[in-house]
């Protein structure tokens, strides 16, 4: 078979200077056959399940980033929802003893984060779920690589808004125990939460998932970026087929990656997430594409139907290369994550309702959006529940992953550092919603969700 | 015995002697050059190898290890990756 010299070219430069590489390969493990009402024993088997596939994740995506040349930044695991596995504990302390359980074990098998604490509560909350709930502002002070989710809506059952009205005040809580409030950044809510998610913090081993799936999020914000950048003068339809060529293209590197780790580790492999991650380095931004779309700063008005073009196209282009796309397959716009993103809010030209309507379309939630300290719990729980409002209505998942910063207001800086990035603290209304959120109850399933 | 293909691709300031001393390297370790193509892009010499390393006992980071002294006394980048990323990524 023969390659064009362009060809090969093309791909070396994806890496070399567009940042192409593999996001995470992130292992689901079920968890369900290592409970047993000893705590002790509980633990050990947790720990010995973890640590197994965690050292041979490692080192078996080690062999390939040496045999095709792509970097895979992260390599993870995710486990079913802890708050099922811990049911037939009786004592209380037993979510937060198996967080510290999954931390140690991810830590010893060289595992940077570990998802899946959490629970699925969107219709109700169980004994085991509401411990869990309670544990979360010690589990995420207290741990280093523990991730938490909680998903309290989705468009089959409505939208639990008691556990949205006890997440203003957990989130709270949480972000006084951690240094800049960087405990939240591990926790992410959602609605419609998808079972095979690979990519933190939201990532858990669903209950439909057979013991083991090995799940891929692919990269790619500045090869995108870069194809935009080339083709300066072509209108949007032609715009929509360069950028589908190319998630074709890096969809197809990951489907190869993810296979062959799966079948070299022999465990089933799960699905490729096309979603578009950015990082923080400058060019791998999500932001970035908008603006070489066009956009003078992510926000301003057209960036909405920039951004749906985008994600469409990467769509298309996905699921010719995969047959096996899965997880969130949206589009993220983390704003500290994301060099561009945070430019935008810097300059003023993003606004925490501006996010908003960037997820309606195309988008899986308000991720990584500091706030002021002193934002009040029902407010942040008022948030919480428009976003995901979003995803029950539309029949999409969104999640929201706020940071409410202590002792930080609008406009202040914040450096939570590392991958995490850095950000600006965002404006948020100063208008009460108080009397509707603690009304509580539950939000019903909207009439779109009976199809039967 | 299958072939083992694998793409050596080197982009830098067009001199003499790249592609003798690459092709020298890969003859010392018995691997086989099985296609050859060197142009001047965008103002850079690039080259790609198509070599079969099936008769070799190197390994992939071995041949990356070996070429990066070349790599860095001729002041190059160069790369080592199985073509099946490449077939994945061009070929339907």
């Amino acid at each position: 078979m023969e390659y064009s010299i362009e060809e090969v070219m093309e791909t070396v430069k994806m890496t070399l200077y567009h940042n192409f590489d593999i996001r995470t390969v992130t292992l689901g493990i079920n968890l369900k056959d290592c409970i047993n009402s000893d705590i002790e024993v509980f633990k050990s088997n947790v720990y010995n399940r973890v640590t197994d596939y965690g050292r041979t994740l490692v080192s078996e995506a080690g062999k390939l980033e040496e045999k095709y040349g792509i970097p895979i930044i992260n390599k993870r695991i995710s486990v079913t929802p802890v708050s099922l596995i811990v049911e037939a504990c009786a004592k209380k302390d037993a979510p937060v003893q198996i967080a510290q359980t999954l931390d140690n074990a991810s830590h010893d098998a060289g595992i940077d984060f570990i998802g899946g604490y959490g629970a699925l509560v969107q219709k109700g909350i169980t004994r085991a779920d509401a411990l869990l709930i309670d544990s979360l502002p010690e589990v995420l002070s207290g741990t280093e690589r523990v991730c938490a989710f909680l998903n309290v809506a989705s468009t089959v059952s409505g939208m639990n808004m008691d556990a949205v009205v006890k997440l203003g005040k957990t989130l709270k809580e949480i972000s006084t125990r951690t240094e800049n409030g960087i405990g939240c950044t591990k926790f992410a809510v959602f609605s419609n939460a998808p079972e095979d998610n690979p990519f933190m913090a939201g990532a858990f081993h669903g209950i439909g998932e057979p013991d083991f799936s090995l799940n891929i999020g692919i990269s790619g914000p500045g090869v995108v970026r870069s194809v935009v950048e080339k083709n300066k003068d072509c209108d949007l339809t032609a715009l929509s087929e360069v950028i589908k060529r190319t998630a074709f293209k890096i969809t197809r590197a990951g489907e190869l990656i993810g296979r062959e780790l799966a079948g070299n580790m022999n465990v089933p492999f799960g699905i490729v997430d096309i979603s578009l991650a950015s990082t923080t380095k400058v060019g791998d931004s999500v932001a970035g594409i908008v603006e070489m779309m066009g956009v003078e700063k992510m926000g301003a008005p057209g960036s909405t139907a920039a951004l749906a073009l985008l994600i469409d196209a990467v769509k298309k282009g996905g699921a010719m290369a995969s047959g096996n796309v899965g997880g969130l397959s949206g589009t993220f716009i983390p704003v500290s994550e994301d060099s561009g993103m945070n430019a935008a809010v810097k300059a003023g030209a993003l606004s925490i309702e501006k996010l908003e309507a960037l997820t309606a379309v195309c988008s899986v939630g308000l991720d990584m959006v500091a706030i002021p300290g002193d934002t009040p719990a029902e407010t942040i729980s008022a948030i919480i529940a428009d976003e995901l409002s979003i995803g029950v209505v539309n029949g999409k998942t969104t999640g929201v992953r706020l940071i409410p910063v202590p002792g930080k207001y609008a406009g202040d800086y914040v450096n939570f550092g590392g991958l995490l990035g850095e950000t600006y603290v965002m404006d948020v209304s100063k208008f009460s919603s108080r009397d509707f959120i603690l009304r509580g109850g539950r939000m019903p399933s909207p009439i779109t969700s009976m199809r039967n | 015995m299958p072939k083992y293909l694998v793409f050596i691709t080197v982009i830098g300031k067009d001199q003499k002697g790249i592609i003798a001393r690459i092709s020298n390297a890969v003859y010392t370790h018995n691997i086989n050059i099985e296609d050859l193509n060197q142009k001047v892009m965008e103002g850079y010499f690039v080259m790609t190898m198509l070599a079969d390393m099936s008769d070799s006992s190197m390994t992939i980071p071995e041949l990356k290890k070996e070429l990066s002294i070349i790599e860095k006394e001729m002041g190059l980048s160069i790369q080592v990756q199985h073509e099946d990323i490449f077939k994945a990524m061009h070929r339907v």
